[in-house]
């Protein structure tokens, strides 16, 4: 019961600041309404059980990446606010797209999931006890999804290399 | 209503009130420290040796006007001291003080001395001080001045560097100990070597220990890595426009930033409240003075070391002290690996 006035009431605020987000006229208060958003999510972790993935999710997203996003922002929009777009609708076929994509993606999983329910080991997040999930979720990362991590950091590799080459000066 | 909840929320009213007395202290210890490096006698008029001098500073500061630059974003140049100053008192929260007290079996079961127990007190510390850094940027983006924007930037890009380095020692000391939990960690160090040697961290990781403490004073703006307020060129840097009780509010928090920096490498490397002689229910007092050398240590350093520059600084940090804490990190782990 407890759980669920929690979740309800952290659902309810991750929405509205994820529409704030997307309403704010301001860019840096766009950045700022992110940041509330993503603590949020933080604190969804915490009532998990999912300590670490919390605080990481704190560090790495709100800490780390979107003070990135705030220098851009930051830099970009020194003086001038946003201006108004010749057609301020021309997104809308390609937004709706990608909406219906997403969509039909998310009906795919859950239809997929409920059909196959996913083994009981996975949810190391929902462990408890002394020495919370850090160690386990360690082992996991490093044992059953040996695989999935060792690509997704190649593909962090290869996103660094490729941005040093963009970057760089040519001589 | 049991002992144990009273006693529990009493200690968390002394803490706060302690971290703004030892805002209080560092700012006259700071005034003090740095007459005598010049040759001067520093505040000496109000209160015993001047003692008194913060407080009348902060009831000047808490008369003065509260002033707002028309062209500033009211919301966020109101919240952006209180974000700093929050994350600056939120930190210090998970910082293990003493060793476990019944109050002299007043209380039905042992209360640790610090604010809240958490298995993954590191990481929280950490994520609380990236945190802290939205109060320095946004302050200088919302004050809509130059001097200011640059140096919330500035301060951005500073901690973003070093927080790297100052991860990675802190990452070698978890290796080292096996644990997030601030407390076990300082457990983990009980005991002497050869009845002689303290088997603190900082014995096994000198390097670590000078890793954290140079990224430490990256990541509280001091100098001599103070570049988001170098008077020379930037006036006042992100607290430009900031008067009254909100520029208070960065000072408390640069303050108690540099006590929680050092409250954590007391923890970390040099033992936290244990100490020989002293029985172990007056083992705060060990932490109370580790903690203070360190302190005295960067006041030190700030009236003694001339500022760095800023491209300098940014050399330092990503091809000396990053990759020197990479190799002390590799290092341990193949140790630790290696000894089992």
């Amino acid at each position: 019961m407890l759980d669920a006035i929690a979740f309800y009431t952290l659902a309810a605020l991750i929405l509205a600041f994820a529409i704030a987000v997307i309403t704010a006229r301001n860019p840096v208060h766009s950045v700022v309404f992110l940041v509330i958003n993503f603590l949020a999510v933080a604190i969804v972790y915490i009532v998990l059980g999912a300590e670490f993935l919390a605080m990481i999710q704190v560090l790495v997203y709100a800490g780390g990446i979107v003070v990135l996003y705030l220098f851009v922002v930051m830099l970009v929009n020194l003086k001038r606010g946003p201006e108004a777009h010749q057609d301020p609708r021309r997104q809308t076929g390609a937004g709706v797209g990608l909406a219906v994509a997403v969509l039909a993606e998310l009906t795919a999983i859950l239809a997929y999931t409920g059909r196959n329910p996913l083994p009981a080991v996975v949810p190391a997040a929902s462990a408890r006890g002394p020495g919370g999930n850090t160690e386990q979720l360690g082992w996991l990362l490093y044992t059953t999804y040996l695989i999935p991590f060792e690509v997704a950091s190649m593909l962090l590799l290869v996103a660094m290399i490729g941005a040093i080459v963009l970057a760089r000066k040519v001589d | 209503m049991s002992a144990y909840f009273i006693a529990h929320f009493l200690l968390i009213f002394l803490v706060f009130n302690m971290l703004v007395m030892s805002a209080a202290f560092m700012v006259w210890m700071e005034r003090k420290v740095c007459a005598y490096i010049q040759d001067r006698v520093g505040p000496n008029r109000v209160g015993v040796e001047g003692l008194l001098q913060p407080f009348a500073d902060v009831l000047k500061l808490l008369m003065k006007e509260e002033l707002r630059p028309k062209a500033a974003d009211a919301f966020l140049f109101t919240i952006a001291p209180i974000v700093s100053a929050a994350a600056a008192f939120t930190a210090f929260s998970v910082i293990p003080f003493g060793s476990e007290t019944t109050l002299f079996g007043l209380l039905d079961r042992p209360l640790p001395l610090e604010v809240t127990d958490v298995n993954v007190a590191v990481l929280v510390i950490f994520a609380i001080t990236s945190m802290g850094v939205y109060g320095i940027v946004l302050a200088g983006w919302s004050s809509n001045s130059k001097y200011s924007l640059l140096g919330g930037l500035r301060s951005s890009a500073q901690m973003i560097s070093y927080e790297l380095s100052y991860g990675l020692a802190l990452a070698a000391v978890i290796v080292l100990g096996g644990s997030l939990s601030l407390r076990e960690l300082v457990l983990n160090q009980t005991g002497y070597w050869f009845h002689v040697i303290p088997r603190w961290y900082i014995f096994l990781q000198p390097l670590g220990f000078l890793i954290y403490l140079t990224a430490g004073v990256a990541e509280t703006n001091r100098a001599p890595f103070d570049f988001p307020e170098a008077e020379q060129e930037l006036v006042a840097g992100y607290h430009t426009e900031y008067s009254s009780m909100s520029f208070a509010m960065f000072f408390l928090a640069e303050y108690i930033n540099m006590v929680t920096v050092s409250a954590v490498a007391t923890s970390l490397y040099l033992g936290g409240w244990l100490g020989p002689i002293l029985p172990s229910w007056l083992g705060w007092l060990w932490f109370l003075l580790k903690v203070l050398l360190l302190l005295f240590f960067y006041v030190w350093m700030r009236w003694t070391l001339p500022r760095y520059r800023y491209d300098q600084l940014m050399e330092f940090g990503w091809k000396w002290l990053l990759p020197a804490a990479v190799v002390n990190l590799i290092a341990t782990a193949a140790l630790v690996l290696w000894i089992g």
